[in-house]
C-alpha cells in the first residue's frame, strides 16, 4: 500500500525544505507594513497595493526557487551574469534611454529594463565567487583585480548618473572585500585618500546632485524645488509626533504634500501615521533582518557562502539606512527605495532573490566543501 | 590538519568582521532612532505647527451686498447670482491655447479675451480670472462635459451687482466697480482691510460709495483643508458671512424715472425734497447712464464714450453743477430785505426799465419797466430794477449771510459719494470770499457795483441745485432747515432691524411767519398770474413758484435772441417751486441746461413732478408700464 500521507509529508516537507522561517517571518512583517503603508500612500485606490502584492508573489516564488538551488550552482551564476550586467550597462552607456534626464534604461522593444539592478546580485556574486577562487593564495593583486571588478560597473552606473544605485552596488561590492580581508591599513588610505579627493570629486558631480548635498545642509534654500521632498518628509515625520497621527490619517501624505509618496519617500508616509514608537518597530525589524542575515553569514561553510551571505545582509542594511536617512533629512536624497516597503516589482524581486540567496545558504548547510 | 586551522582562523577572522559590521549597524540605527526622537518628540509641535499650515487655508466668503430700495421697496440696486468661467493661470500652462481651445466650446468674444487680459494684469496668479460671465445653462452644461479638457478652469457661481432700473436714477445709486489702489488706501485708513479680503467690488460713488461699510457686510471665513496643488480638500470650520445692510430711500423712483423722461435730451437738473424732512423725492441728472456698464469693469469704448460725451453724463448735476441761480434768487432777497428790514411789503418803487449806478446803467428784461413794482409784483413779474436797488441798499455782506443761512453756497451733506467730496460747494460771493478768491490786490477788492447784479441771481453767484431745492424747502418750512438726504432707513439684512435716519434740523432761521407768508403768497402769484402761469395753469393745488433764466454768455448789450446763439451758450432756464402753498410737502429746483425762459422749459417739468407727486397724475405720454420691470439685458 502506499502512504498517501507519508507521501505528501515528504512532498510538503520538501517544498518547504529550503526555507529559512525566521528570515521569512521577518521579511514577510516587513512587507505586510509595506503593503499597509503603499495602500494608505495610495489612498483611494487599491491598485498599487494589489499590483505590489502580485509582486511579492513572484519574488516569492523566486526567492524560493533561488533557495532550493545549492550554493556552488549559484556560484556558477557568478560569472555569465557578471558579464551580462556589464554588456548591458555597456549598452545603456551606449543605447540607453533617457527618461529625466538620467540614461539608465535599455529599450527590448516591448519593455523597458534596468541592467544596474542586475548587478546588485551579480556584483557581490562575482566577487565572493572571485576571492573563493583564489582563497588559498589571495594577494594584495587579488585585491586590486575585485577593486577593478567593483569599479568599471560602479563608473558606469554612476555616469548614468544613478547615485544612488551606484552606492548600492559599490557598497556591495566593498563589504565582499571588506570581509575577505581587506587590511585596515588600506581601508584608513582609502578613507584618507576619499577624504583629499572630495574637493575633486565634487567637481564631478553633476549639478543636480550637488544641489542635493547642498539642500541637505540647508533645506530652506530652495523650499519649492531641490529642498521641497526633505521639507515636506521631515514635516511628516515630525509632525507624526510619538505616537503617529494614525493609520490612514497622515495629513502630509494624504494631501499629496509628500512627494514620491509610494516609492523612495514611502518611509515618510510611514513615520507620519505611526510615529516614534513605530519607526522604532521598523528600524528592529531591520535590525532582526540583519541579524538573521548575519548568523547566516556567521555559520556558513565556505568563504563563498560567508561573503555573499554578509554583503548581501549589509546590503539590506545600506538600502534602510540610506533611504530612512535621506526621508528623515540627514543624507542627501539619491534614488534608493526602503527594502520591502517601497513600490515597485524589480527592487522587490532583487530583494527576495537576495533572500533566497540566504536561505540556499543556510538551508544547504553541511560542511560543503569548496 | 593545517588546512582545517586555517579554516578556523578565517572564520574566526570573518566573524570579527562580522561584528565589526554588526555594530556599524548598530551605531547608524542608533542615529536614525536618534533623528527619528529629534523631529518626532523635540521638534514634534514645531513640525506639527507647519503642518497644519501647509493644510490649512483660510478662505474669505464674500458677503451679499446690501440691496437698495425705493421709498416704496421698488430695487434700485440688487445682486444676482450667476456662472461665471473663470481661469486660474498658475494651473494653466498655456492661457492662449486654453482660452482657443474654451472658444470651440464656448462662445468667447474678442471683447471677453480683452476683458480677460485686463483683469489679468490686475489680479494674482493664484487667483481665478474671468473669462466669460453670465454663462446660461446649457453653456455650463457644455462645459461641465468637456471640463476634463481644460486644467485650472471652472464654472463658478459669483453674485454681481443690477441695476434693475439701468439708467433711471444711476446718479443716485452710483455703481460699484473693482477695487484700485485709491480704493485699498481708503479701505486701510478706514482698518477694514481685513473685511476686504476676498471682496473684489466697491462703491464707486452715489449711495454705492457713501454708504459702502454700510452695504458691504461681514465676510465669512471657511477654514478649508488643501492639498499641496491648493485645491480645497475638504471644510474644517466656517463662519458665515453676514450680508451688507439693505438701504431703503426716501426717492419716488417712479418720480425719478418720469422726470429724466421729461428731460428728454436736453441737459439738466432737478432735485425734489421733502421740505419736512429733508427727504430727497428725486435727484434728477440728465443725461444719465446706464451703471450697469460698469459692474463686470467697464470696456475702454464705453468708458470713453461716457466720459468724453459732450453732455457730460458722469456728472451728477445735481450736486456738482454749479449755476447761477438767476430769477429764481429774488425771493429769497425779498425774504432778506423784509427780515432785514430794508423793504416792507408795500413799499413800491417806480421801475424806469433801468437802474443806473455810477455810470453804468443796469438794465430791466422789460422795456420801459414795470411801472410801480412793490415786493409782491417784483417776484410775480420779475422785475429786475426793484431787486437791483434792493441789492444796492442791502450790501454785498448782508446778502451773503442771509443767503449763506438759508444753506447757499455750503456743501448740503447729502449722502451721496465719499465724505463730502463728491458735492461741489458753489459760490457765495462776500468781500470774504473775493479776497481769497483772487491774487491781485485789485481783484480782491469788492466794487459796490458788483452787488447789483447779485440782487438778480447773476455776478459771481453760482449754486448747486441741490442747493436751491433746499433753500426753497427751507422757505416752505417756515425756516426749519434739514439736511437733504437719501435713505430713510437702513435696514439689517439678517435681524430686519431698521435703523431709521432721523431727520435732524440743522437749523431754524426764526423767521417771521408774517415775512414767510409774504413770500408765499408772492411765490403763488408767479404761478397765477405770472411768469408761471402757463405752465401752471389749471393746476387743482396752490403751488407756489419762481422761474429764472441764468445767462451763460454776457451778451455785452446786445439784444437776446435764442436762435442766434450756438446752443451751449444758451441761457439756463430755471424754477424753483413748493406745493401745496399753505402746507408743503414737496419744494424743487429745476435747471435746464441751454434751456432758455425758465418759464418756457423749466416750469413745465416742475408742474409735472407736483402733478405725479400731489395727485398721481402721469404725464401724457410717460410710459404706463410698472417701473419695476426690469432690463434683463445689460450686456456691455
Amino acid at each position: 500500500m502506499i502512504d498517501v500521507v507519508g507521501t505528501l509529508k515528504r512532498g510538503a516537507r520538501g517544498l518547504i525544505a529550503h526555507i529559512d522561517f525566521p528570515l521569512l517571518l521577518i521579511t514577510l512583517t516587513i512587507m505586510a507594513v509595506g503593503l499597509a503603508t503603499v495602500h494608505s500612500a495610495t489612498y483611494g485606490g487599491n491598485e498599487r497595493l494589489l499590483s505590489q502584492a502580485g509582486n511579492m508573489g513572484v519574488a516569492l516564488v523566486i526567492m524560493w526557487f533561488v533557495a532550493r538551488l545549492p550554493p556552488h550552482k549559484l556560484m556558477g551564476f557568478a560569472i555569465p551574469l557578471y558579464i551580462v550586467g556589464l554588456l548591458l550597462l555597456l549598452a545603456v552607456f551606449m543605447f540607453g534611454i533617457t527618461v529625466n534626464g538620467a540614461k539608465r534604461w535599455l529599450s527590448l522593444g516591448f519593455t523597458r529594463i534596468q541592467p544596474s539592478e542586475i548587478m546588485k546580485i551579480a556584483m557581490p556574486l562575482m566577487l565572493a565567487w572571485y576571492f573563493h577562487k583564489y582563497e588559498a593564495t589571495l594577494r594584495a593583486r587579488h585585491f586590486v583585480v575585485a577593486a577593478l571588478l567593483l569599479v568599471i560597473p560602479f563608473g558606469l552606473i554612476a555616469k548614468q548618473p544613478d547615485l544612488g544605485t551606484a552606492l548600492l552596488v559599490g557598497g556591495a561590492g566593498f563589504f565582499v572585500i571588506f570581509f575577505a580581508g581587506l587590511p585596515w591599513k588600506v581601508m584608513l588610505g582609502l578613507g584618507a585618500a576619499a577624504a583629499g579627493a572630495a574637493p575633486f570629486l565634487w567637481n564631478m558631480l553633476h549639478d543636480y546632485q550637488r544641489k542635493r548635498i547642498l539642500t541637505l545642509i540647508d533645506p530652506t534654500t530652495d523650499p519649492l524645488g531641490a529642498g521641497y521632498h526633505i521639507i515636506q518628509s521631515t514635516i511628516a515625520i515630525g509632525s507624526g509626533g510619538p505616537f503617529g497621527k494614525g493609520y490612514l490619517n497622515g495629513t502630509q501624505t494624504h494631501l499629496e504634500f509628500i512627494p514620491e509618496r509610494h516609492t523612495d519617500f514611502i518611509f515618510a508616509v510611514y513615520s507620519e501615521e505611526w510615529g516614534l514608537l513605530g519607526n522604532a518597530a521598523l528600524v528592529f525589524l531591520y535590525t532582526l533582518l540583519i541579524g538573521r542575515g548575519m548568523m547566516i553569514a556567521a555559520a556558513a561553510p565556505t568563504l563563498f557562502t560567508r561573503l555573499l551571505a554578509g554583503a548581501i545582509t549589509l546590503g539590506f542594511f545600506t538600502y534602510a539606512f540610506i533611504n530612512m536617512g535621506m526621508v528623515s533629512g540627514i543624507l542627501p536624497v539619491v534614488g534608493v527605495p526602503l527594502p520591502f516597503m517601497s513600490y515597485g516589482g524589480t527592487a522587490l524581486v532583487t530583494l527576495f532573490l537576495g533572500i533566497g540567496i540566504l536561505m540556499s545558504i543556510h538551508t544547504h548547510g553541511g560542511r560543503v566543501n569548496k | 590538519m593545517s588546512d582545517f586551522h586555517n579554516d578556523e582562523i578565517e572564520r574566526d577572522r570573518f566573524r570579527f568582521r562580522l561584528g565589526i559590521a554588526a555594530l556599524v549597524v548598530l551605531m547608524a540605527f542608533g542615529i536614525l532612532i536618534g533623528r527619528f526622537t529629534w523631529l518626532q518628540f523635540l521638534q514634534h509641535d514645531f513640525y506639527r505647527t507647519r503642518a497644519d499650515d501647509n493644510r490649512i487655508a483660510l478662505i474669505p466668503i464674500v458677503p451679499n451686498r446690501g440691496v437698495i430700495t425705493d421709498r416704496n421697496g421698488v430695487v434700485l440696486a440688487r445682486n444676482y447670482s450667476a456662472f461665471t468661467l473663470e481661469i486660474t493661470p498658475a494651473q494653466t500652462n498655456d492661457l492662449e491655447a486654453t482660452i482657443d481651445a474654451l472658444a470651440e466650446v464656448i462662445d468667447i468674444q474678442a471683447k471677453d479675451r480683452k476683458r480677460f487680459k485686463r483683469l489679468l494684469d490686475e489680479a494674482k496668479n493664484f487667483e481665478s480670472v474671468p473669462i466669460r460671465t453670465r454663462l446660461t445653462d446649457e453653456e455650463v452644461a457644455k462645459f461641465t462635459a468637456q471640463r476634463y479638457r481644460f486644467p485650472g478652469v471652472e464654472v463658478k457661481a459669483r453674485l454681481f451687482r443690477q441695476y434693475p432700473l439701468a439708467r433711471v436714477a444711476s446718479h443716485v445709486t452710483g455703481y460699484i466697480g473693482r477695487i484700485t489702489d485709491r480704493d485699498l488706501a481708503w479701505i486701510e485708513e478706514e482698518g477694514r482691510q481685513a473685511n476686504y479680503k476676498g471682496t473684489d467690488h466697491i462703491g464707486k460713488n452715489g449711495l454705492e460709495q457713501h454708504y459702502e461699510f454700510e452695504l458691504h457686510g461681514e465676510t465669512g471665513y471657511e477654514e478649508v483643508e488643501i492639498d499641496a496643488g491648493g485645491r480645497a480638500v475638504r471644510s474644517l470650520k466656517r463662519i458665515p458671512p453676514v450680508s451688507g445692510n439693505n438701504l431703503q430711500l426716501t426717492l419716488d423712483s417712479k418720480l425719478q424715472e418720469i422726470t429724466e423722461q421729461a428731460f428728454g435730451d436736453r441737459k439738466g437738473a432737478l432735485v425734489a425734497i421733502d421740505p419736512t424732512t429733508g427727504g430727497i423725492l428725486a435727484l434728477v441728472s440728465t443725461p444719465t447712464y446706464d451703471p450697469n456698464l460698469f459692474v463686470d469693469g467697464i470696456t475702454p469704448e464705453n468708458w470713453k464714450e461716457l466720459n468724453e460725451h459732450p453732455d457730460k453724463p458722469m456728472i451728477n448735476r445735481t450736486i456738482n453743477g454749479a449755476y447761477p441761480p438767476g430769477s429764481t434768487f429774488k425771493p429769497f432777497m425779498a425774504l432778506a430785505a423784509l427780515e432785514l428790514g430794508k423793504r416792507t411789503p408795500n413799499q413800491a418803487i417806480s421801475d424806469p426799465g433801468y437802474f443806473n449806478f455810477g455810470n453804468h446803467q443796469f438794465r430791466d428784461d422789460k422795456k420801459g419797466g414795470h411801472g410801480s413794482v412793490d415786493m409782491y409784483k417784483s417776484i410775480v413779474h420779475s422785475c429786475d430794477t426793484y431787486y437791483y436797488m434792493l441789492a444796492n441798499d442791502m450790501g454785498i455782506d448782508n446778502i451773503s449771510k442771509f443767503m449763506g443761512s438759508l444753506g447757499l453756497g455750503q456743501r448740503t451733506g447729502i449722502d451721496l459719494g465719499k465724505d463730502d467730496a463728491g458735492e461741489s460747494k458753489g459760490v457765495l460771493p462776500s468781500q470774504e470770499w473775493k479776497k481769497q478768491r483772487f491774487k491781485k490786490p485789485e481783484q480782491q477788492k469788492w466794487y459796490a457795483g458788483e452787488t447789483i447784479s447779485i440782487g438778480i441771481g447773476q455776478g459771481y453767484n453760482a449754486y448747486t441745485p441741490i442747493q436751491l431745492a433746499q433753500a426753497t424747502a427751507v422757505v416752505a418750512n417756515n425756516g426749519v432747515m434739514f439736511r437733504p438726504h437719501l435713505v430713510s432707513q437702513i435696514i439689517d439684512a439678517k435681524t430686519g432691524e431698521k435703523r431709521p435716519v432721523e431727520p435732524r434740523p440743522i437749523r431754524d432761521l426764526k423767521l417771521k411767519q408774517q415775512n414767510v407768508d409774504v413770500i408765499r403768497r408772492a411765490m403763488v402769484g408767479v404761478n397765477k398770474e405770472g411768469t408761471g402761469t402757463r405752465a401752471f395753469a389749471g393746476a387743482p393745488y396752490e403751488a407756489a413758484g419762481k422761474t429764472g433764466t441764468a445767462q451763460v454768455y454776457s451778451l455785452k448789450g446786445a439784444e437776446y435772441k435764442a436762435s442766434a446763439i450756438k446752443k451751449e451758450l444758451r441761457d439756463h432756464a430755471l424754477f424753483i417751486a413748493y406745493a401745496p402753498a399753505d402746507k408743503p410737502t414737496i419744494a424743487l429746483a429745476v435747471l435746464v441746461e441751454n434751456g432758455g425762459f425758465g418759464a418756457q422749459s423749466a416750469a413745465p417739468i416742475a408742474r409735472m413732478v407736483l402733478d405725479y407727486y400731489l395727485l398721481g397724475k402721469l404725464p401724457a405720454g410717460a410710459a404706463k408700464e410698472d417701473a419695476t420691470a426690469v432690463e434683463d439685458d445689460h450686456e456691455e
